[in-house]
């Protein structure tokens, strides 16, 4: 990635450098949690987590390693900034939201530190986009305590089905009740709307089921009123 | 005032049709301007289109088969139209297979460019569909605001990237900023810019070349990495990329610093110019 590694002076100060040789590998995954115009960034060694939250009652995180970079370094424990996601979301789709077949935008990310812009340089074709994004104080984002103990119930479904599950759910309901059981109907989602009650089951070896461990019978409730994202990678629901 | 005119080849048909529906894109209203050897599609009403200029321009005998026209006075051999560019590009939406095309100045309670199709249907015979568009005659005391435009002395002239990526580019940035700074040097680099208290992005594009400069004085003057710039609408920007289907035969960008950027553009034989100017 010659054309973009001229750009930068001298980058051993920087609190944070990172190479994707495709840049949709990160902005498929930051569109997915895209439902408000503000995201927290945390990086560590291990990678980035992006975190957006609405009225302290959702959060959406995305989780992007360190080992999908071409090259990633974070200098300190963790860095951590506040960013207008829509924007950042503009600038790496510069060249585009839905790219030329055969072609790959390349992306190199560079933070200074605190107080300073999060640098963005884009390469499709030898053309080069730079973009500089003012960061802002990181918010406290909640800490649902997803501690690894206190899990009961662990299911990993594949995302397409529940999307399509999720888009056939009777909006005239106020809760979807999730009720999770190692006898059937295994894996629900119910809902209570006008026109009477629907529920819609997932057997514990249907093809949609990645993982299935479930250790006593849970009914939870949630408010129905969410936008839920989902991306290509699998989503995950801890109990 | 007489005009009439006939397209039988299939090639300039589609190529005709191309032309109206590039038009469209640019200009709401424009003016025809009917000459014995041309036809151009003016848009020059600076205070409606926020002072954006074109001026298109094609040569009759590489289109039409039959050319016949008579202006208002024979000084004055010309014909001034003013027409919704849209209607025309619509009609021709129907000569898509059409063995022939005939457009012709009527009068039908009101002055009509009449444009006839000649379909032919699977049974071998033809059916004629007719639109009649109605268009406002220009008089002559107005002419003289429809001229050609005069070429700027230019600070910098650069052959332009391929506007496929600029309006991709062009397009993002409209959401983040309303105005944008395009600048170049000779040097053959152009860059695109936008700057908000949020966020600053520059598109750079690089090796893109530059025409021979008309004085060569000129070109020994100036500093080849010195930039030139304006700010500009950048709606005003995309609309013009927006209007270009395929990539030109030659695309040409020149700058007048802080005044106005002039795009000279040829799809195969028709020439297209665009003036944007700086944000006052």
């Amino acid at each position: 990635m010659p054309l973009l590694t001229q750009q930068i002076q001298d980058e051993n100060d920087y609190s944070l450098v990172a190479s994707l040789d495709n840049v949709r590998n990160l902005s498929t995954v930051l569109k997915a949690i895209h439902f408000r115009e503000h995201a927290t960034c945390f990086a560590t060694k291990n990678g980035i987590k992006v975190t957006v939250e609405n009225a302290k009652c959702v959060q959406a995180n995305a989780f992007i390693q360190a080992g999908i970079f071409q090259e990633f370094t974070v200098q300190e424990e963790s860095v951590t900034f506040r960013i207008n996601l829509t924007v950042l979301l503009d600038c790496l789709s510069i060249f585009g939201s839905s790219p030329m077949p055969g072609t790959l935008t390349a992306l190199r990310m560079c933070y200074q530190g605190y107080g300073y812009p999060l640098m963005l340089f884009l390469e499709e074709g030898g053309v080069v986009t730079v973009c500089k994004i003012n960061t802002q104080e990181p918010e406290e984002t909640l800490d649902f305590d997803f501690c690894s103990t206190n899990v009961v119930n662990k299911v990993i479904l594949q995302s397409e089905g529940l999307r399509e599950a999720f888009s056939e759910l009777d909006m005239t309901s106020e809760v979807l009740q999730i009720t999770m059981s190692p006898d059937k109907p295994y894996f629900r989602l119910s809902t209570f709307g006008n026109a009477g009650s629907s529920h819609l089951d997932y057997p514990k070896d249907s093809d949609l089921m990645e993982s299935f461990h479930c250790n006593q019978t849970q009914v939870n409730r949630s408010v129905l009123n969410i936008e839920v994202a989902t991306d290509d990678e699998d989503t995950r629901f801890l109990y | 005032m007489k005009f009439r005119a006939k397209i039988v080849d299939a090639a300039c048909l589609n190529h005709f049709t191309r032309v109206s529906n590039m038009i469209a894109k640019l200009a709401k209203t424009c003016t025809l301007r009917i000459s014995p050897d041309k036809l151009n599609f003016i848009l020059s009403d600076k205070l409606a289109s926020g002072g954006v200029s074109m001026w298109c321009e094609l040569e009759q005998e590489n289109f039409f088969s039959e050319f016949q026209m008579e202006g208002i006075s024979a000084a004055n051999n010309e014909i001034y139209l003013e027409l919704t560019s849209e209607n025309l590009s619509r009609a021709l939406k129907t000569a898509q297979n059409a063995r022939a095309l005939k457009i012709k100045l009527t009068n039908k309670h009101y002055p009509c460019l009449t444009v006839s199709i000649e379909l032919l249907s699977v049974s071998s015979s033809s059916r004629i569909v007719t639109h009649d568009i109605p268009v406002k005659v220009i008089p002559r005391r107005l002419w003289k605001d429809l001229q050609e435009p005069t070429v700027p002395d230019s600070d910098v002239s650069i052959y332009l990237p391929v506007l496929k990526t600029m309006k991709s580019v062009v397009e993002k940035m409209k959401n983040i900023s309303n105005h944008l700074i395009i600048e170049a040097n000779l040097n053959g680099e152009l860059n695109l810019k936008i700057e908000t208290e949020l966020v600053c992005v520059t598109t750079h594009f690089k090796d893109l070349g530059n025409p021979p400069l008309a004085s060569e004085n000129a070109s020994q003057a100036r500093n080849p990495e010195q930039m030139a710039e304006v700010h500009i609408d950048i709606r005003k920007l995309l609309q013009f990329l927006a209007g270009q289907q395929a990539n030109p035969t030659k695309a040409v960008c020149n700058i007048v610093n802080n005044k106005i950027v002039h795009f000279d553009l040829l799809h195969e034989d028709v020439s297209l110019q665009y003036f944007i100017p700086a944000l006052s």
